[in-house]
C-alpha cells in the first residue's frame, strides 16, 4: 500500500488536549467505519515519524478526519494537536484494518463502549450510521474523566435526538456534572447492565480506549454473557501495570 | 524524498537506536488484542502439535513445565510501530517441542485459546528462533500479555507471537490466520517492513 500526500485542510479544537484535523487526499476512496490510517511526518532533514490514528469522520471521498489526543512527551501528537495548520503537508497510508469495522448494512443492535479518545473510531460508526439512515438501534457508553473532557459532546447530543435510535450514556470517572445521578466512578457491571444492550439482544460490540479501560470493559461484557467473538476491541497506550 | 511537514522536527536523532524502518522506541509494554482477554485455567491448559498426518503431540501444564526452559532477552517489534528492546522471557524452545515430531510440512498454523490464529513457515520456528514463553520479566506471564503461555517469535512482527497459544497444526500449505486474513502481511518481517498485504 502506497503513501499518499495529504493536505491539512482544517483543524478544530475538540477539548483542551484533543483536536480534529481534516486531511484532503487526492483519490481517497473512503473507508470503513472503525478503520485507521498511518500518518507520516517528515522533518526538513528527511527524518520521519509515523503513527496510526483512527478515522473519526464518516466515510467520504477525497477527505478524512482524524481526532488526536495529545500524548505528553510524545513525538507526533503534540505536533498534530498544537502546530499543524491548514495548508501543511503530511503523508497518509490507508485505510487500514479489517477487523474493528462496522457496516451500516448491519441490522443487529450496535453497542459502543468508549474510553477517552477511544471515541474516535466509534464516532465514525455513529456518523456513518446517521448518514446511511441505518435503523440498527445503537447505544454508546462513553467514559470520560470529567464533563469538559468529552469529545464530540454537542454532536453526540444531536445524533441521539428522539427518534434517532441512538442512546448515549456518560460515565464520569473523576468529576460529574451538577445534579448527576451517579457518583464519579469507573464503568462497572451495574452501569453496564443499565446502559448497554443485554447479551440476549446479540449486539455487535465495539470497545475502544486505553488498555486498562478496554480490559475491564471487555471482561465485564463477557461476564454479562456477551460472546467473546462478538466483542471487538481496540486498545492503545501502556498497560498501566509494571514496566 | 518525501514531502516535508512544516515545523516538524522530531526527536533528537542521536537518541535513535537501531530499529526496523518505521518503528519507534517505547519503554511501555502496550497490549494489542482483537477481543476480550481469555482466562485459561492451568488445570485444563494443553499445548498440542498436530502433524499433516494427523499425529498429535500434547503436553499438559505439568508436562510442559518439566521440559527444559531457557532464559532469553529479545527485541519486540509490533506492527502498530512500537518497538521494545531487551525484554526478558523464560520459555521452552520450539526445537524442544518439535524434537520428536516427524513432519514434512512447511508451514505452521498457530491456534490460540479464544480463537486467534496466525501462520508462519515452520523453519521460522526452528533453530533457536521461537519459544513458548511462560514468564515475562521474572513473573508469570500476565493474561493480557498472553498468559499462561504465548508463542514468541521475535524476528517477526509481534502479531505472529500468538498470545494464549493452544497449539500448532503443521500443514503443507500456508493458510492465512486472523490478521493475515484482515489485510496484514502473510510473513511479517519488520526489517523488510512487511506490515500489510502487498508490502
Amino acid at each position: 500500500m502506497r503513501w499518499q500526500p495529504a493536505e491539512v485542510s482544517a483543524v478544530h479544537a475538540e477539548t483542551q488536549s484533543a483536536r480534529t484535523l481534516t486531511l484532503r487526499v487526492e483519490g481517497w476512496a473512503g473507508h470503513l467505519p472503525g478503520q485507521h490510517v498511518d500518518v507520516r511526518l517528515t522533518a526538513a532533514d528527511g527524518y520521519t515519524a509515523t503513527r496510526s490514528y483512527s478515522i473519526s469522520s464518516a466515510p467520504a471521498e477525497g477527505e478524512l478526519e482524524i481526532t488526536v489526543d495529545e500524548v505528553r512527551g510524545g513525538e507526533v501528537s503534540p505536533y498534530l494537536v498544537r502546530d499543524a495548520a491548514p495548508g501543511d503537508a503530511v503523508e497518509v497510508r490507508g485505510p487500514l484494518g479489517g477487523w474493528f469495522v462496522w457496516s451500516p448494512d448491519s441490522i443487529r443492535p450496535l453497542q459502543l463502549v468508549a474510553g477517552g479518545s477511544g471515541i474516535a473510531p466509534l464516532m465514525s460508526m455513529l456518523r456513518a450510521r446517521a448518514a446511511a439512515g441505518s435503523t440498527a438501534p445503537a447505544r454508546l457508553l462513553y467514559s470520560v474523566r470529567r464533563p469538559g473532557a468529552a469529545i464530540f459532546a454537542a454532536e453526540l447530543e444531536r445524533l441521539a435526538a428522539p427518534g434517532s435510535g441512538l442512546e448515549v450514556t456518560y460515565a464520569y470517572t473523576r468529576a460529574v456534572p451538577p445534579g448527576w445521578p451517579r457518583p464519579a466512578g469507573r464503568v462497572d457491571a451495574r452501569l453496564l447492565a443499565e446502559a448497554a444492550w443485554p447479551a440476549d439482544r446479540s449486539p455487535d460490540v465495539y470497545v475502544c480506549g486505553p488498555t486498562g479501560f478496554v480490559e475491564t470493559a471487555a471482561d465485564l461484557l463477557v461476564a454479562a454473557g456477551h460472546s467473546a467473538t462478538d466483542v471487538r476491541t481496540e486498545r492503545f497506550g501502556p498497560t498501566g501495570s509494571t514496566s | 524524498m518525501a514531502l516535508i511537514s512544516r515545523g516538524f522536527s522530531g526527536r533528537p536523532r542521536s537518541d535513535e537506536p537501531d530499529l526496523p524502518p518505521g518503528q519507534y522506541l517505547t519503554s511501555d509494554f502496550p497490549v494489542l488484542s482483537a477481543g476480550p482477554t481469555p482466562r485459561v485455567p492451568l488445570d485444563t491448559w494443553a499445548f498440542t502439535i498436530v502433524t499433516e498426518a494427523g499425529e498429535r503431540h500434547s503436553w499438559d501444564w505439568k508436562a510442559f513445565r518439566q521440559l527444559p526452559a531457557e532464559d532469553l532477552t529479545v527485541d519486540l517489534h509490533c506492527v502498530t510501530r512500537w518497538s521494545k528492546l531487551g525484554t526478558s522471557w523464560r520459555g521452552v524452545s520450539l526445537d524442544t517441542l518439535l524434537e520428536d515430531v516427524e513432519t514434512a510440512a512447511e508451514y505452521a498454523h498457530v491456534r490460540s485459546y479464544g480463537g486467534y490464529t496466525t501462520n508462519l513457515p515452520l523453519e521460522d520456528l526452528l533453530d533457536g528462533q521461537a519459544w513458548i514463553a511462560f514468564e515475562y520479566d521474572g513473573e508469570d506471564l500476565a493474561p493480557e500479555h498472553g498468559g499462561p503461555a504465548r508463542l514468541l517469535v521475535p524476528h517477526l512482527y509481534l502479531w505472529k507471537s500468538a498470545k494464549w497459544v493452544q497449539g500448532l497444526i503443521l500443514t503443507p500449505e500456508d493458510e492465512p490466520g486472523f490478521w493475515e486474513t484482515a489485510g496484514y502481511h502473510i510473513y511479517g518481517d519488520p526489517w523488510r517492513e512487511q506490515r500489510y498485504a502487498g508490502d
